[in-house]
């Protein structure tokens, strides 16, 4: 399981930058200003993690990529982003996922009346290629998601939450994407369940290729399985760093995984070192 | 018993037409969650279209006048005014409506429920007009003959077209990757958009459909009534239909039209005269206020799935 990642993401540092978001500054409504100059990479075959508490810009970083953004009323206001040495940014969801860009949302946003397997076919909406192609596809996120094969004619919205979280990222493998982005694929699963879809995540990324970044609140878990991480925190990336230094890097521990050494911190005196730290770097 | 059959069958017949209305609603609902007031003034204007693309296209183009082929080029540019209506509404109305409440989508509905009738009489005229489609409305012979029922040709003609463009439809809905995609959309704006299937396409596709089920109600009511005003009232009948049928099931709308149509009739001929009569016009919304109180989802309306 350990060789896959490093050799995936020595390759990957090799080529130049597959996606970037160069300083991008997200403002909601005209007025609430979200992200404040977020930059980040994400290399070829590579899985990046962004990190971050509840309300940090997480979510908001991967619609201004997929550019869902507009349906929410948000708009990038500064900043580029690029993806295979093309601009993204004003293109629509539609064209990101004919070009091999497709998010998957946060709160998995199956759709409830159809069966599993229409919400899969639908994930092929954007190809123009033969049913026996599509067919293929299918198949192929049945071999990785052998749970959704069992329950395809079920409609989705009475499958358990595990399941429409593997058939929304079904779904969206259905588009054959270069680059997944994956809001909180852990929110509200069992550890187990959440154990077995980034297993899958790790699969696909190695097997068949697929970029993904993704966004997690369970810090823990998003290191063990990413490669590069990058930390968010008010709309700004504070620290970054390959997932293994991360993971015991010791303000990294403080702050998000809640391991201090000297026992538990006030919030008040937590929020004061940080905000002390960050003038500094 | 043979004049019972013949009220029934009549019932049945004229709630196929209540269906027919019914079904513009289904399709915007289902494809947009959007509870499409302006269906009825919809109707009004595709058949007010018609009727007046039929009176000046014989000064225009030198066609015989009632000619059938002054009828189906007014057809086709009745469908196209439709389609442009669909386009229009979509990018004026909805676009900038994205993922807003559904309360907020039924008031714009409301409010271009009012733009349409307006521009529809302001264009054509508020004058009654007849509408023939070269139906007669006299009853069938042979049944008559056979079991001396009377059923009038034109709403059997009528019936049997409303049949095929629900099946159509069905088909359309359940079997093909629009059909799948419209479904999709339905259920979630946002999770659709993210999969890459351009809401906008989708809604025009949606309206342009319902445009043309709003041209094909309005032309067989207008042949019926007379094509004016009123037609937009059409859409109140089939407000009973859709909370008996369901609001998201093309069937549903059928049977529910099927049920308020006969049941409406049966109603009239046979407890009416111990109530004083005119029961046909309210009987319906009883039925409904009866229904929504047992299965408030409808006949074949999808149950809302919560997970608890």
């Amino acid at each position: 399981m350990n060789t896959a990642p490093t050799s995936a993401a020595s390759t990957a540092s090799a080529t130049a930058p597959y996606l970037s978001v160069n300083n991008v500054e997200v403002i909601y409504d005209h007025v609430i200003l979200v992200l404040k100059g977020v930059s980040l990479q994400v290399p070829k075959g590579g899985i990046v993690a962004l990190l971050g508490a509840n309300g940090a810009g997480k979510s908001t970083t991967l619609k201004s990529i997929s550019n869902l953004l507009r349906a929410e009323r948000g708009d990038v206001t500064k900043g580029s982003i690029d993806f295979k040495g093309a601009r993204i940014d004003q293109m629509t969801p539609n064209d990101l996922v004919k070009r091999g860009v497709i998010q998957v949302m946060e709160g998995r946003h199956c759709f409830g009346h159809l069966t599993i397997e229409e919400n899969l076919l639908t994930g092929a909406y954007t190809r123009s290629c033969s049913r026996a192609e599509i067919k293929r596809s299918l198949d192929l996120v049945y071999t990785y998601f052998s749970r959704l094969k069992t329950r395809r004619s079920s409609q989705a919205g009475y499958t358990s939450g595990g399941e429409q979280q593997m058939c929304a990222i079904g779904r969206a493998i259905m588009a054959n994407p270069e680059m997944v982005l994956l809001d909180e694929p852990s929110m509200g699963l069992a550890p187990q369940i959440v154990e077995e879809i980034f297993e899958i995540v790790k699969d696909l990324n190695s097997k068949e290729q697929v970029s993904f970044l993704l966004a997690e609140q369970n810090t823990m878990v998003a290191l063990r399985y990413a490669d590069f991480g990058y930390i968010l925190e008010n709309g700004r990336i504070v620290m970054e760093g390959e997932a293994k230094e991360l993971a015991t890097n010791e303000d990294v521990k403080e702050f998000y995984l809640g391991l201090g050494g000297e026992g538990r911190k006030s919030f008040r005196e937590v929020k004061h070192y940080r905000r002390r730290k960050r003038w500094l770097s | 018993m043979q004049f019972f059959l013949e009220v029934l069958i009549g019932g049945l017949l004229s709630g196929v037409l209540y269906a027919l209305v019914a079904l513009g609603f289904v399709l915007i609902f289902k494809a947009s969650g959007v509870f499409n007031f302006a269906q009825g003034a919809m109707v009004f204007f595709a058949a007010l279209t018609f009727v007046g693309f039929q009176e000046v296209l014989p000064g225009w183009t030198g066609l015989e006048e009632g000619g059938s082929a002054v009828f189906w080029l007014a057809f086709a540019l009745a469908l196209v005014s439709m389609i442009i209506l669909g386009i229009l509404t979509e990018k004026i109305v909805l676009r900038p409506l994205v993922n807003q409440p559904h309360i907020t989508l039924f008031m714009a509905t409301i409010g271009l429920s009012y733009l349409i009738e307006g521009i529809a009489q302001g264009v054509w005229g508020a004058n009654v007009r007849g509408l023939d489609l070269g139906i007669e409305d006299v009853p069938v012979e042979w049944l008559m003959e056979s079991s001396n029922i009377l059923v009038s040709k034109f709403d059997l003609v009528a019936a049997g077209i409303a049949g095929v463009l629900v099946a159509s439809l069905a088909l359309l809905f359940q079997y093909t990757k629009i059909g799948r995609a419209l479904r999709a959309v339905a259920d979630d704006h946002q999770a659709a958009l993210s999969i890459g299937i351009p809401l906008q396409h989708i809604w025009v596709i949606v309206w342009g459909v319902a445009g043309f089920v709003a041209l094909i109600a309005g032309m067989i009511w207008g042949a019926r009534n007379g094509v004016q005003f009123a037609l937009t009232y059409t859409a109140l009948k089939a407000l009973p239909v859709l909370i008996l049928g369901g609001f998201t099931s093309v069937p549903g709308a059928i049977v529910g039209g099927l049920i308020i149509g006969a049941s409406e009739k049966l109603a009239e001929v046979y407890v009416g005269p111990f109530v004083g009569g005119g029961i046909e016009s309210w009987f319906p919304y009883v039925l409904a206020l009866l229904f929504l109180l047992v299965r408030p989802e409808g006949l074949f309306g999808e149950k809302h799935i919560d997970r608890v």
